[in-house]
């Protein structure tokens, strides 16, 4: 089994300690930074994404895996710095305004980290403007909202709004997701995309990069 | 009637009606805002609180249940309201004895941290089982008939709970209820438990009543429901919310009406349930639906 296969196996085995030292041999065979992200790291948390979507395997898993996939970066981080790689694009993402539940969010991170984008995470309880700044400031092309409650969610209106009345909307787009949300709730508060779950969020922000 | 008077009604088959949701009516009917944790109410408008109880009430249930789902101190915290954690609970539980009276128990509903437990997630297990003991310690002081652990889809969570229940409250009757989600595979928790596990387990710990709670309307449940039973050796209860909300004219609306959810209970109860309410989205005409029908 050649060196990325067996990174890839490891992040998802969830196993920090080996994917940090099977990236560092790859490195120092000579292997690129790049190739160990995409065909190891990348590689294996597409799996474990594609495997949880299919509740093959829960939570637990995806979060292990997703700590094995961090101490692969770390390794990579100083030489990925310099060689400067392109990424699958930027996203900005929080929960909205009120919700301080941020385990979906970070899941929906993880993810799209796993897959290459470059994500900005705003934390919990952000305010419609402060999404909205930061994907300007940071030229992010999409924005993702999470929301646990029933309580909450009805804030996600306010930040599509927002992206519309700074006339943002050719070039930012909005994604929702969250435990109460459904696709004819997205749809109602005029957002772009709706992601059921956080394995799914993935291919809808890929969609949403494609077409920004 | 009794905690312990509670319990003998199910373990002989009887079916009891409990109430429905209090944190999307305290939104829909007392102007909470979103975001704004629904035990602010407790100390801000406890006529509320009072008259939310005297609806279920009337509309039948036997049980009510305390506004104090994030009640532990962990959650009061991200509100600026731990210090706050012995008078919330106590005086939530003193709001529905007063509308209760002998009438109805009162149930002290205690929900999850918010947190994860290590190595997941920041918490330290000692730390989530000490704020469940502080606020059960509360909720039994001031005289809780019940505890309701609900909402949880970590067993270990759950388990801490229970544990703490059973140590600060041990005479106190637990009714202890995870969140599953059917999936291609069966029916999970989002971190894996199946209804099989969470039922022995919770038992073990000392629950005497398990079930599900929440989730994604009341035809699901029945699936989740008659996994419950097959693997549980104490009576089931069940509490599905409305489905899930849609948008119309600017306000949240639960598609599952009072009369869809009373069509679909007595499937509830012929799959082995015998603990009944609602959550989300469900309102007193929920239950006063689901009290006629089960009555006929």
């Amino acid at each position: 089994m050649d060196l990325l296969t067996r990174i890839a196996n490891e992040v998802r085995a969830g196993e920090p300690d080996a994917v940090r030292a099977l990236a560092a041999e790859a490195l120092a065979a000579g292997v690129a930074p790049a190739e160990v992200l995409r065909g190891g790291l990348i590689a294996g948390m597409t799996v474990v994404g594609d495997a949880f979507r299919l509740r093959e395997i829960f939570l637990p898993d995806v979060l292990l895996a997703a700590r094995a996939m961090q101490s692969g970066l770390e390794v990579l981080r100083p030489q990925l710095a310099a060689g400067g790689v392109p990424t699958a694009g930027r996203v900005v993402l929080g929960t909205v305004r009120g919700d301080l539940h941020d385990i979906g969010k970070n899941l929906v991170g993880i993810l799209l980290g796993g897959a290459g984008f470059d994500v900005i995470d705003l934390g919990v309880d952000v305010p419609p403007e402060r999404f909205v700044d930061s994907a300007v400031e940071h030229g992010a092309a999409v924005i993702g909202i999470s929301a646990l409650l029933t309580t909450t969610m009805v804030g996600m209106r306010e930040v599509v709004a927002l992206v519309r009345e700074r006339g943002l909307a050719d070039r930012i787009k909005v994604i929702v997701g969250g435990a109460p949300l459904t696709e004819a709730f997205a749809r109602e508060i005029g957002a772009d995309g709706y992601a059921y779950d956080a394995a799914s969020a993935v291919g809808r922000v890929k969609q949403l990069v494609g077409a920004a | 009637m009794s905690g312990a008077g509670l319990l003998a009604r199910l373990q002989r088959g009887e079916v009891v009606i409990g109430d429905g949701a209090w944190g999307t009516l305290l939104i829909a009917e007392a102007g909470l805002p979103p975001g704004a944790p629904p035990e602010r109410v407790i100390l801000d408008a406890p006529e509320i609180v009072g008259a939310i109880a005297r609806r279920y009430l009337e509309a039948g249930a036997e049980i009510l249940t305390t506004d104090t789902f994030g009640g532990t101190p962990l959650r009061l915290a991200a509100h600026g309201l731990a210090e706050h954690c012995e008078e919330i609970n106590r005086r939530a539980v003193e709001l529905v004895r007063e509308a209760a009276a002998t009438r109805a128990l009162v149930s002290g509903s205690v929900g999850p941290t918010g947190t994860l437990l290590a190595p997941l997630g920041p918490a330290r297990p000692a730390e989530v089982e000490a704020a469940f003991e502080r606020q059960i310690a509360a909720l039994a002081a001031a005289g809780a008939d019940l505890l309701c652990v609900e909402t949880m889809i970590d067993l270990a969570e759950a388990l801490l709970a229970v544990q703490a229940a059973k140590r600060v409250a041990p005479a106190v009757p637990v009714v202890a209820t995870m969140t599953f989600e059917p999936t291609p595979r069966g029916v999970f928790t989002v971190m894996g438990v199946t209804p099989a596990r969470a039922a022995a387990a919770l038992a073990e710990a000392g629950a005497e009543v398990v079930g599900a709670n929440c989730g994604n309307g009341i035809e699901g449940m029945v699936a989740v429901v008659a996994e419950l039973t097959r693997h549980a050796a104490v009576p089931v209860a069940v509490r599905p919310n409305a489905g899930l909300p849609q948008l119309v004219d600017g306000a949240l609306v639960w598609p599952e009406n009072p009369a869809f959810f009373a069509a679909h209970a007595p499937a509830l109860v012929a799959a082995g349930a015998r603990l009944l309410g609602g959550c989300c989205g469900t309102t007193p005409a929920h239950i006063g639906a689901l009290r006629a029908v089960l009555a006929a």
